[in-house]
């Protein structure tokens, strides 16, 4: 990089240098620059910016749909600005009698919350273990980790659902958030970016100072461990949060038709009556949609590491 | 008390790295693993939601059964046709975008947020979306087809192809950006000094994003080829949704886009039949190890054989 030599001096003023088409037959390109020192050309931006309003078109219009009475729904060409109807669809949903919408969003967010705080604590205590503690077969045991990421947990879903079935208590757990919660209690790809984060972020001699000043295992997690992984937890909590919160498939096969559903689930029933009215169903969708679009804002760029980390490494 | 304590020091070093990683294992055990074994027992069983006195071992019945069921062929020929519809599309618009984003950018943070957007939306919610998109008067596909002069409105809940199309679509949409953001992560480390030798041999950026981006991130391109292989054939969201009626999980009127995870799905809880929906979850892994070692095998071979 630090040889290249500066084409942008050299390219008359509002031409674009790598999208103009090549003049003569070979194009020496970018004087060497790697694709991402190269500054990017309007065509770039117009297209990411097309990109973008493709992404956030649907659920811009899920807004528009839900904040409208259902004249809009019939609108050629569609319906452009939002409505002022939202409070009122927003109660129509919420009196639904066999929807139980209220009580499902209750339920989504202590769903996706133990989840969040539970997968946080076991993984980042198990990466920890495999990162710096010594013990026997922990080689084999991360091997095991590793494979079980690649295994796709749906496909036991029947037998998981009969296995529910004689959790002690009455009836098993089938109908209970505990079915939905307790198998989600783990994580692999947690326990995975864990220990390649605890790697990374704490030095050896920091826990042996930890040990021979006397410290017992837990207690250098707790003093040493946990505050130097502080941006891993952000990230692998807001993974976990929106996936938990997102599941749709075993809750509904588990949550179905008891007045215990996760927003999800509640959806689902929402669209699925005899009377169905989209913009109530819409108004659902953007309510339960709303977390996580103020998640997106706050934590986007941890979201975004944790994705790109996480493909580099795996 | 020496003793003691020097106990508790044996134990905290020799036993508690085991004790910290038992949650995992331990629930892993219990909620991953030994469903999917049992599972494999369920399938040999009649076992029904209905009637648990009929329970007893069907040996292989419930896989015969599978062979000569027309519902299960259907379901599969949809999966695949979905699946092929949503995965092309989906992982060669991603490498579009992530050479996009691989620019020096201003808002480049943001411009990265932003193609998670539908990643985040919960996909029964952009499901629904699409649902009412798809609409066959009024929808919004329809009327876009109009502009550009396809005035016959298109049903898209009549036939095999638009309705996967349909599926297609919102499988791309939530999917695209954050391969794109795989692809980028991979892209950004290929080592600069590669692309400068290249450019003194006079590469242009085409023959550059061909010969040098494409193939270094090749082991990227196989990890999102697996990935959506596992998760295209358990599509099970968006086909149920699409449904006017979502909750018969028939996909269709004549099963046009029903899908095996929704087979799956109304055989257990619909027909009650968990020992034959069991049956065919052992088919779709069976599968799904299979689409993904072949596609592993054929990404593999298409991009080594660019250099």
């Amino acid at each position: 990089m630090t040889t290249t030599t500066d084409t942008r001096s050299a390219t008359p003023p509002g031409a674009d240098p790598d999208q103009a088409p090549p003049r003569r037959k070979v194009k020496p390109s970018l004087s060497g620059r790697a694709p991402q020192d190269t500054p990017a050309g309007k065509w770039t931006y117009l297209l990411l910016g097309l990109t973008f309003l493709l992404s956030i078109y649907p659920i811009y219009w899920m807004f528009v749909i839900a904040t409208s009475t259902d004249a809009a729904l019939a609108e050629i060409p569609p319906k452009f600005l939002p409505g002022g109807e939202f409070m009122k669809n927003l109660d129509e949903v919420f009196s639904l009698q066999d929807v139980y919408f209220a009580e499902s969003l209750v339920n989504s967010v202590i769903v996706s919350t133990v989840t969040t705080v539970s997968v946080l604590f076991f993984c980042s205590v198990a990466g920890y273990a495999f990162a710096k503690l010594r013990f026997r077969g922990s080689r084999i045991l991360m091997v095991m980790v590793i494979l079980t990421l690649t295994v796709p947990n749906q496909l036991g879903i029947v037998a998981l659902y009969i296995l529910m079935g004689y959790m002690p208590g009455e009836g098993g757990w089938n109908g209970s958030l505990l079915a939905v919660i307790v198998p989600g209690l783990v994580s692999a790809f947690g326990v995975f970016y864990m220990r390649q984060f605890i790697l990374g972020a704490v030095p050896d001699e920091l826990i042996e100072s930890g040990r021979v000043d006397g410290a017992t295992t837990m207690r250098i997690y707790w003093s040493i461990v946990l505050p130097a992984i502080r941006p891993a937890l952000a990230v692998l909590g807001l993974l976990t949060f929106v996936s938990s919160w997102n599941d749709f498939q075993w809750p509904l096969i588990t949550l179905g038709g008891t007045d215990y559903p996760t927003s999800m689930v509640a959806l689902f029933d929402l669209a699925s009556g005899n009377y169905v009215l989209y913009r109530r169903v819409l108004a659902g969708a953007f309510v339960a949609t709303v977390p996580l679009i103020i998640l997106l804002f706050v934590g986007g760029r941890q979201i975004v590491r944790g994705i790109m980390e996480g493909a580099v490494k795996s | 008390m020496r003793g003691l304590s020097h106990r508790l020091h044996r134990f905290d070093v020799k036993q508690m790295p085991y004790v910290l990683i038992a949650p995992f294992f331990i629930l892993f055990a219990i909620f991953g693993l030994f469903p999917l074994i049992f599972n494999g027992v369920v399938a040999l069983r009649t076992w029904r939601l209905d009637d648990p006195a009929q329970d007893g071992w069907a040996g292989l019945a419930n896989f015969e059964r599978l062979l000569t069921d027309e519902d299960f062929w259907n379901a599969l020929y949809n999966t695949f046709g979905i699946f092929v519809l949503s995965t092309v599309p989906q992982l060669f618009l991603a490498l579009c975008v992530a050479f996009l984003l691989n620019r020096r950018l201003r808002g480049q943070t943001w411009f990265r947020v932003s193609m998670l957007l539908p990643y985040i939306t919960p996909l029964t919610a952009s499901t629904l979306v699409f649902l009412v998109v798809f609409g066959r008067d009024t929808g919004v596909a329809n009327w876009v087809l109009s502009v550009v002069g396809m005035d016959d409105p298109i049903d898209w809940r009549a036939g095999k192809l638009q309705s996967w199309v349909a599926i297609a679509t919102m499988v791309n949409w939530k999917w695209i950006g954050y391969n794109a953001l795989l692809y980028l992560s991979a892209m950004q480390t290929i080592p600069r000094d590669i692309y400068e030798a290249s450019a003194l041999d006079g590469a242009t950026s085409w023959k550059q994003l061909w010969r040098i981006t494409v193939p270094m991130i090749l082991p990227v391109v196989i990890f999102t080829v697996v990935l959506s292989t596992i998760g295209g054939l358990q599509l099970f969201t968006e086909p149920m949704l699409l449904d006017s009626n979502p909750a018969s999980a028939s996909g269709g009127s004549n099963g046009e886009w029903q899908t095996i995870a929704q087979l799956i799905y109304k055989v257990g809880w619909k027909n009650l039949n968990l020992g034959y929906a069991a049956a065919m979850s052992w088919a779709l892994f069976l599968i799904i190890v299979i689409v993904a070692v072949v596609n592993t095998l054929l990404t593999n071979r298409l991009g080594g054989g660019k250099r």
